[in-house]
């Protein structure tokens, strides 16, 4: 019997032998790591162990997984999590989407999957009540995005109905599949959801790609686990939901007013590959979208009260039928500002044409983009590009996205992401790495994320990226080492949305958990033990890297030097991040989560956090 | 989207059933299903105009909405969340009624072109 909240097993597959096996989790590893996030990375070291800097996260022994949590369909909110060893940060990255397919299977009866192995040819997972078996995607390898939504609702509904006539109707089921950026392995490549949702850190759409995996699709007839205490759970919920129907302001504008807020307001917005943060183009304002092409004002996923989707359809002219949500204010930045695009009509085609190619919304434009910078800098030229590519051309990314997505030309450069193509780019031109990568703007190879930390007016500041184990995460940045730890370590561990955690006392939610889990759970006990525990680990992962590249401790934990550039426009003209501060704060975070001065876990700490296992690995940093 | 039994006036998966497992309440008109008699054959649920009708993951029964005998969970779920989406209307016998009985794979196609005008037909494919 596993605690509440849990459904009873979790999949193991092995991709090369075809088997698929049960398994379970003891109630102590369930409460040390929770799910989601964490207890994904106790099962890559589990997996692994040692030999993790050996490991190539596209090799087929690397493992991928795919996990909810115990408050997943319970709280509001569900979300899946997904992770292994990250292809762009060597460390691991706990990715969420807000996806119905959570939901679907853990009805089916499974907490999660873990992959390992490569098929030898394109398949995809189908999970049902009676089991999951592995089947032939021969048929879908190579389509896009939508069309591979599309086509396997259909064929996997009426295999349903094949099997059991007699049911009803087969409601729509829930998937996570890869777009040809994924199948081509591109680094930083999504696993897409529901044609425009996505786990975009961390590069997982790479890590499916390489296991010849298209897609994981669940539909559970089930209940949902049974939770601890019903009477107390029952109660919290209804005291959450008082919380969060009071907050309207995801509900009436989702996050598609921020695309000029953020930039006119605070100055942190990514403009040309981050050369500018500060823009006041009334073009990209909430109701140029909202007006134009939110065709459905109020759509959440099940399970969800803050309602932040707004659909978007592009009704006529060139970019007709583009589908997308809102677009959100990241894409409003990366595939709108930082291409130097300020025209809605050709954000919201941009935004539609990365979750079609399987491009990660944020990561992906932001090498694009990168890429158009040393054009500008004259470091590549036309003939690198096969055209002339420039700022606000909405022609040049679509082009670039696609060569993208198919490794074609320069597009092979690219797809390795921001941080490699440097690297391959500098090795081209006969180059130092440092002249390129001073244009990168990445944390630890991860892309950051569409918040600046120049102005320091928004929620990122000095060690927001350049603490985080999860890099330029924007979802999950470092504050204190005390603090964040009950944020995103907690929700990507319990796997629901940060949308829906906003705004709710803290200590209520932790209540929900105890109640659903009967752990005894605080807030105290996050943010002092299992948080660390979690982080630590990640942190672990991330300095052990290889096999290609290894991050310098303290030297790499840093922002991108674009960051210490001083804003050249807008209300903070001439602001910068404080170096110093950072170094100084940077200290602190490694104190106050036990590691030492260059952030590697201490033997007192790893003993306290019962991370013993890892002491062998960590001396060797030491 | 809604995809509930709405009672329609001739009840057709009443009369399709061949051991007259289904019956109507007579105070809400809701088709009421006596889980012995049910061999789970799937007639109603064919006879059913909007495919609503489903054999229960649990039992394998057929479950139709009993309305709850006239205290509907899902209004007081919905009410006690604050969405205030779903109401309870008292109304009389309405000829309009049968109208609503759809199966929600032809709703969804109507809503799809209604926001995504040509492109609604290709996405609910």
């Amino acid at each position: 019997m596993t605690p509440g909240g849990y459904a009873d097993k979790w999949l193991e597959v092995d991709l090369s032998k075809d088997k698929i096996k049960e398994v379970e989790f003891s109630d102590e590893i369930l409460e040390q790591y929770f799910g989601g996030r964490g207890l994904m990375a106790k099962v890559l070291w589990d997996k692994v162990g040692e030999k993790y800097p050996d490991l190539d996260p596209l090799a087929p022994e690397s493992p991928f997984m795919v996990f909810t949590g115990p408050m997943t369909g319970i709280y509001p909110g569900s979300r899946i999590g997904i992770s292994g060893k990250s292809p762009v940060s060597m460390g691991t990255v706990g990715s969420t989407a807000s996806t119905e397919f959570a939901n679907e299977i853990k009805q089916a009866g499974y907490n999660g999957v873990t992959f390992t192995g490569k098929a030898d040819k394109p398949v995809y997972l189908l999970i049902t009540d009676d089991g999951a078996e592995i089947m032939d995607a021969g048929h879908l390898w190579g389509l896009d995005g939508e069309k591979t939504l599309i086509k396997l609702n259909k064929e996997v509904k009426e295999e349903l109905t094949k099997r059991k006539p007699n049911v009803g109707l087969w409601k729509e089921p829930g998937m996570i599949y890869i777009g040809p950026a994924g199948e081509n392995m591109v680094r930083n490549a999504a696993v897409i959801t529901k044609i425009c949702h996505a786990c975009g850190y961390g590069g997982y759409g790479s890590l499916m790609g390489s296991k010849n995996l298209k897609a994981v699709v669940a539909k559970g007839r089930g209940s949902l686990p049974e939770v601890d205490a019903p009477e107390a759970a029952k109660l919290l919920w209804k005291r959450t939901h008082e919380h969060l129907m009071s907050k309207t302001a995801f509900r009436r504008n989702g996050t598609g007013y921020a695309g000029y807020s953020v930039g006119a307001e605070t100055s942190s917005e990514p403009i040309r590959n981050w050369q500018e943060e500060w823009h006041d183009e009334k073009s990209m304002g909430g109701p140029m979208f909202e007006n134009r092409f939110w065709v459905k004002k109020k759509w959440a996923d099940f399970n969800c009260t803050q309602n932040c989707m707004k659909v978007s359809c592009i009704m006529t002219g060139r970019f007709k039928g583009d589908i997308t949500d809102m677009p959100d204010y990241e894409l409003q930045a990366y595939c709108g500002t930082n291409f130097g695009i300020f025209d809605p009509e050709e954000n919201v085609h941009l935004s539609a044409l990365m979750d079609k190619l399987g491009h990660s919304g944020i990561n992906g434009p932001n090498t694009m983009a990168y890429a158009v910078e040393l054009h500008q800098r004259g470091i590549l030229n036309d003939d690198d590009f096969g055209f002339k590519p420039s700022w606000g051309d909405v022609d040049t990314f679509d082009k670039l996205a696609h060569m993208m997505a198919y490794r074609e030309g320069i597009g092979d450069v690219l797809a390795e992401g921001t941080y490699r193509a440097a690297f391959k780019i500098a090795e081209m031109k006969g180059l130092k790495p440092e002249e390129l990568l001073k244009y990168a703007v990445q944390v630890k190879g991860i892309e950051v994320g569409a918040h600046g930390t120049r102005s320091d007016a928004d929620y990122t500041h000095d060690i927001s990226y350049a603490a985080s184990v999860q890099g330029g995460d924007h979802t999950s940045v470092a504050v204190d080492g005390y603090m964040d730890m009950s944020g995103a370590v907690f929700t990507d561990s319990a796997v629901f949305c940060n949308f829906t955690y906003y705004g709710v006392p803290q200590s209520l939610v932790f209540d929900f958990a105890k109640a659903i889990t009967g752990f005894p759970i605080t807030i105290e006990s996050w943010r002092r033990e299992t948080g660390p525990r979690i982080v630590t680990l990640q942190r672990a992962f991330l300095m052990m890297g290889g096999p290609d590249l290894e991050w310098k401790p303290v030297e790499d934990d840093d922002n991108p030097p674009r960051f210490y550039e001083p804003l050249p426009s807008g209300p903070y003209k001439g602001k910068t991040t404080d170096k110093e501060l950072v170094d100084t704060k940077l200290q602190a975070y490694f104190g106050t989560l036990g590691w030492d001065e260059r952030g590697i876990p201490t033997k007192e700490t790893l003993k306290k956090l019962d991370l013993g296992f890892l002491e062998k690995s960590m001396s060797k940093l030491r | 989207m809604p995809h509930l039994c709405s009672q329609c006036m001739d009840y057709p998966c009443v009369e399709s059933c061949p051991v007259d497992a289904l019956s109507v309440d007579p105070t809400y008109g809701a088709v009421i299903v006596d889980r012995e008699k049910c061999t789970s054959c799937g007639d109603c649920i064919r006879a059913c105009p909007g495919t609503v009708p489903f054999l229960h993951p649990g039992d394998n029964k057929a479950t139709i909405c009993d309305l709850c005998g006239g205290e509907p969970k899902c209004v007081e779920v919905c009410t006690e969340a604050g969405y205030n989406a779903l109401t309870i209307v008292n109304e009389g016998p309405n000829i309009n009624r049968k109208l609503y009985s759809r199966n929600p794979v032809d709703t969804a196609k109507d809503l799809a072109v209604k926001f995504f005008g040509e492109k609604g037909l290709e996405v609910i494919e």
